[in-house]
């Protein structure tokens, strides 16, 4: 005891992560419960954000007087974090849960709209010439040149509103209830700190794992086909 | 099978902010019978390209009206196909489905899979239907934009420099393919180009334009046999006439972009009109 410099119950060894990790998957099963709470939340907040979001772009690139009353009042949302938003949020919708997802869906809806805003402008108007040349009117070229062609910027907009929501995500759970982040919290009041740290390498792997083994796999793909190849 | 006329075309261009504009070309006419291939030549800034873009209806012409085959045109149609100098092919559908699109508000799926793939056969890219535009060469994809706008069967053809970006012996090979096509279906095509040979070897008749004041400055008729030998005599005579015309043209434009101390003279001097490397062997 006289060798040690700070307690160990303050400063976790790996060894005590990697037992805390077997403990709460295969043990007491409460990280696997609050690994799968997060993924849900994440997932639906995702894909709430990717909706709204591309929606939301197509009105402010086709409408100039959206773009231009709207517009500026996204940028001014995009620069709110949205955990700000929680407290309302967890008035308004009572239960936690919902609360946090809504906390995910306003960190990531903002950087897809404005990407499906900017990949909707940046069209080139050479795909727009030849599709009317071919007879298309109106929405037909927005739904089948407009939109096809901004793929490549909607999908920049769908990784960074999965990089917010999931930091949305976490901040919301360290101060809400369930899913990952509560486990955390609570670990953190019973001074285990080795389950802390087993629960930031739950997170960073799952971030991982979506940055590179998904999002990484369809850009290369998209990026090739639509001749912006690395 | 449709006619062009073109009459009393001005077009103006309107600067906003600094209240200034800019008339490409104005009383311009010009009558294009059914059939006939017709090449717009002309220095960079000329209006040739404007002038294309407004018989295709993607622009409108400040004054005048266009007609083909005795409507008026104020926006793009499916009578009028255009290839582009880019072959403007859509990069997320396959050489297969690029035809296909075109062609599908026309026809149904099943028609237009099968026409589409019978004119990527007369541009020998039976092998690269499935293939994806970023995986062709510059010249394949400009062979894919010609088969879309002759399987399109319009009565038009509007060309706009289509093979200004390619390299010699791709382009060369493409003028026998148009030539070939063309023979076959016998449309109407006004072709836009600023290379002298590439105007002779295509056209039935070749319109000169010019530059401030723009508009058209000469007409040529070509009265040679097809296939037609760039080494023959009447085909290099023809050559010196228009270079002749033209020459007063582009030191025009050379002047106002590079100040008035440009001197063709001079400048002749660098750039010898015999650009054949070993011409003089």
């Amino acid at each position: 005891m006289a060798f040690e410099f700070r307690s160990t119950t303050l400063f976790p060894s790996p060894i005590g992560a990697v037992v805390q990790l077997y403990k709460g998957f295969f043990d007491t099963g409460i990280l696997t419960s609050a690994l799968f709470t997060s993924l849900f939340r994440i997932a639906l907040g995702f894909i709430l954000a990717l909706i709204i979001g591309t929606i939301l772009g197509i009105i402010l690139a086709r409408s100039k007087f959206a773009d231009e009353t709207l517009g500026s009042l996204v940028i001014a949302l995009q620069s709110v974090p949205s955990i700000v938003w929680l407290p309302i949020a967890l008035l308004i919708f009572q239960g936690g849960g919902t609360a946090i997802i809504f906390i995910i869906v306003l960190g990531g809806t903002w950087s897809m709209t404005m990407n499906m805003r900017m990949g909707l402008k940046n069209v080139s108007p050479l795909y727009l010439q030849a599709a009317k040349t071919m007879g298309y009117k109106g929405s037909e070229l927005v739904w089948k040149v407009m939109i096809p062609a901004s793929i490549p910027s909607a999908l920049t907009g769908a990784r960074l509103a999965w990089a917010f929501g999931w930091r949305a995500l976490m901040a919301g759970e360290l101060l809400g209830t369930g899913g990952l982040g509560r486990t955390l919290m609570d670990a953190k009041d019973f001074y285990n700190m080795d389950l802390v740290v087993a629960i930031i390498i739950i997170i960073a792997t799952t971030g991982l794992i979506i940055e590179y083994l998904v999002f990484n796999k369809i850009e290369n793909r998209v990026l090739a086909r639509w001749g912006y190849a690395k | 099978m449709a006619g062009i006329q073109i009459e009393n075309v001005r077009k103006t261009f309107e600067n906003k902010k600094e209240k200034k504009s800019h008339t490409v070309f104005e009383n311009l006419n010009l009558h294009i019978s059914s059939g006939e291939f017709v090449s717009l030549l002309g220095p960079s800034g000329c209006g040739k390209s404007t002038l294309l873009n407004i018989v295709a209806g993607l622009e409108q012409a400040t004054e005048g009206t266009v007609k083909v085959d005795g409507k008026k045109i104020d926006s793009p149609g499916t009578d009028r196909g255009v290839v582009f100098q880019e072959a403007a092919l859509m990069p997320w559908m396959t050489v297969l489905d690029n035809v296909i699109f075109a062609l599908k508000k026309k026809m149904r799926k099943e028609e237009a899979k099968k026409r589409a793939v019978e004119f990527l056969k007369l541009v020998h890219l039976s092998k690269f239907i499935d293939s994806y535009p970023h995986e062709l060469s510059g010249g394949m994809k400009q062979r894919v934009a010609i088969a879309r706008a002759f399987a399109m069967d319009p009565a038009i053809l509007l060309m706009d420099e289509p093979f200004g970006a390619l390299d010699e012996q791709t382009r060369s090979n493409l003028h026998k393919e148009v030539q070939y096509i063309w023979a076959t279906s016998r449309k109407t095509v006004l072709f836009v180009t600023h290379n002298i040979r590439e105007s002779i070897l295509l056209s039935d008749r070749i319109i000169l334009m010019g530059t401030r004041p723009g508009g058209i400055i000469g007409e040529f008729k070509v009265d040679l046999p097809r296939p037609r030998k760039q080494a023959s005599a009447e085909f290099i005579a023809l050559e010196e006439k228009i270079m002749g015309q033209l020459a007063g043209e582009i030191e025009k434009v050379m002047r106002e972009e590079m100040g008035d101390d440009y001197n063709s003279q001079k400048a002749s001097l660098l750039y010898s009109s015999n650009r054949d490397m070993g011409g003089h062997i």
